[in-house]
């Protein structure tokens, strides 16, 4: 098979020894545009300024990366608890009304015999939320505790994290709809419950906290900053 | 073309891009991030992606997705239908969010590449197109039309349970856009747009400026 990746090449003396002194752009007083990923000279370390290219503001770290993502973590862990217990529909028939959580629509896919789909929403709501959250609060603390260890698969957890939280919208998306097609009345009516809001809270929180860490932070540890010698 | 130094985005270990073949990618030594990569098509394929996928978003969003009959009354709905059903059953937050991600976003999403990819025709991008390119990235992790397709889909079986659901036009035009929007990505090189793209003095420099000063 056709090899159609190449590694980019390692310039300067970070060549035969990566894993001891790579050479980054911080080390070197330089920074990366987030956006368009110009290199350019640091006006200073506290105040880049702007890209001089695409005029977004620079970063040489995302400022209070670790605090604002453990602060959107804990928001979102707390937002988990009514976002599962409370409802997220209400069934609305002659016969009465009947509310739904999040669980209750899994069950009632698989009881419904469409197992595929209740296992997709069951992974995309219970298990994707709870796996983000768990993830970005291992990354927090392995970084905080200054570890060099697994750099590279604890960046690929980052990435994944980032990839996959959308998908978590799922179930908010699936209520808007059954919400907005079952307008039946008398007959039959759904309306949203309260446990909708707290979900959406849920995806939308650890995007951010997603978003506010930074993967340099994992690679720090191994390339300080500043050189002990200069 | 000059050989790039960057910056990995993931790791920040300094780098060289080596020439690439069509086809293929530039991967971070340390980390494996993609950095960069050189489509196989045309330059303007994606120009033509991206009209096609505009008509798609606007049928998609204007006809009915899907239209459900039970016992002689019958209901259909569009996408912003959802979103203003969420507004007015209470769910006022919900409502705008789901606005944002399945209309708002992708709809502010197309227009901007359409603008974009008509400016990169130029032989020096102007300025704008810079800043747009940059809205753009912010623009495209909550454009979430494919996670929107499924949820009707999810939400299209649950009520098959109790009524007859049939897919409505607007579902084609839905699925249409959903294939089109990755082809776009796919397509279309970031990295030559931005060394054509002019800076905010005006210039278009033809070597890596890693040494310019921000001020």
């Amino acid at each position: 098979m056709e090899r159609r990746e190449s590694t980019a090449s390692v310039s300067g003396p970070a060549c035969n020894k990566v894993k001891s002194a790579a050479l980054t752009a911080a080390r070197l007083r330089l920074v990366s545009c987030e956006s368009c990923h110009l290199l350019l000279r640091a006006a200073s370390a506290d105040e880049p300024g702007f890209c001089l290219r695409c005029g977004e503001k620079l970063e040489v770290r995302r400022r209070g990366s670790i605090a604002t993502s453990w602060a959107l973590a804990s928001a979102a862990a707390i937002c988990y608890v009514p976002a599962n217990l409370l409802p997220v529909l209400n069934t609305i028939t002659p016969q009465g009304s009947d509310d739904d959580t999040i669980m209750g629509g899994v069950i009632f896919l698989y009881t419904s015999g469409s197992w595929p789909l209740a296992l997709m929403v069951l992974v995309a709501s219970v298990m994707i939320p709870l796996g983000k959250l768990v993830s970005i609060v291992y990354l927090l603390i392995t970084v905080q505790s200054g570890s060099f260890k697994s750099g590279r698969e604890r960046t690929r957890l980052y990435r994944i994290v980032v990839f996959i939280g959308r998908w978590s919208m799922l179930d908010v998306f699936v209520d808007t709809f059954t919400v907005a097609l079952v307008q039946l009345q008398p007959l039959m009516s759904v309306t949203p419950g309260p446990g909708v809001l707290f979900f959406a809270a849920v995806v939308v929180l650890t995007m951010l906290a997603a978003e506010a860490f930074d993967p340099r932070l994992i690679w720090d540890a191994q390339t300080p900053l500043e050189d002990a010698h200069d | 073309m000059p050989l790039e130094s960057v910056a990995c985005p993931d790791c920040d270990l300094l780098q060289t891009i080596p020439p690439l073949a069509q086809g293929h990618r530039a991967v971070c030594a340390r980390c494996r991030c993609p950095l960069a990569k050189r489509p196989t098509g045309s330059p303007d394929l994606p120009l033509a992606l991206a009209i096609a996928t505009a008509i798609a978003l606007v049928i998609a969003n204007t006809l009915p997705l899907m239209d459900l009959h039970v016992v002689g009354r019958s209901a259909s709905t569009t996408i912003p239908g959802g979103a203003y059903e969420m507004w007015t059953q209470g769910q006022r937050m919900v409502g705008v969010l789901v606005a944002f991600c399945a209309v708002m976003a992708p709809a502010t999403y197309i227009s901007l590449m359409l603008a974009l990819l008509l400016a990169a025709r130029r032989a020096v991008v102007p300025h704008w197109a810079g800043e747009t390119l940059r809205w753009i990235g912010h623009l495209q992790v909550w454009s979430m039309l494919e996670v929107v397709m499924l949820g009707v889909l999810v939400a299209l079986t649950k009520i098959a349970q109790l009524a007859r659901v049939d897919p409505g036009i607007g579902m084609y035009a839905f699925g249409a856009a959903i294939l089109l929007i990755p082809a776009i990505t796919t397509n279309f090189d970031k990295r030559t747009l931005w060394q054509k793209v002019e800076w905010s003095d005006g210039k278009v420099p033809r070597v890596s400026p890693a040494l310019r000063a921000t001020k």
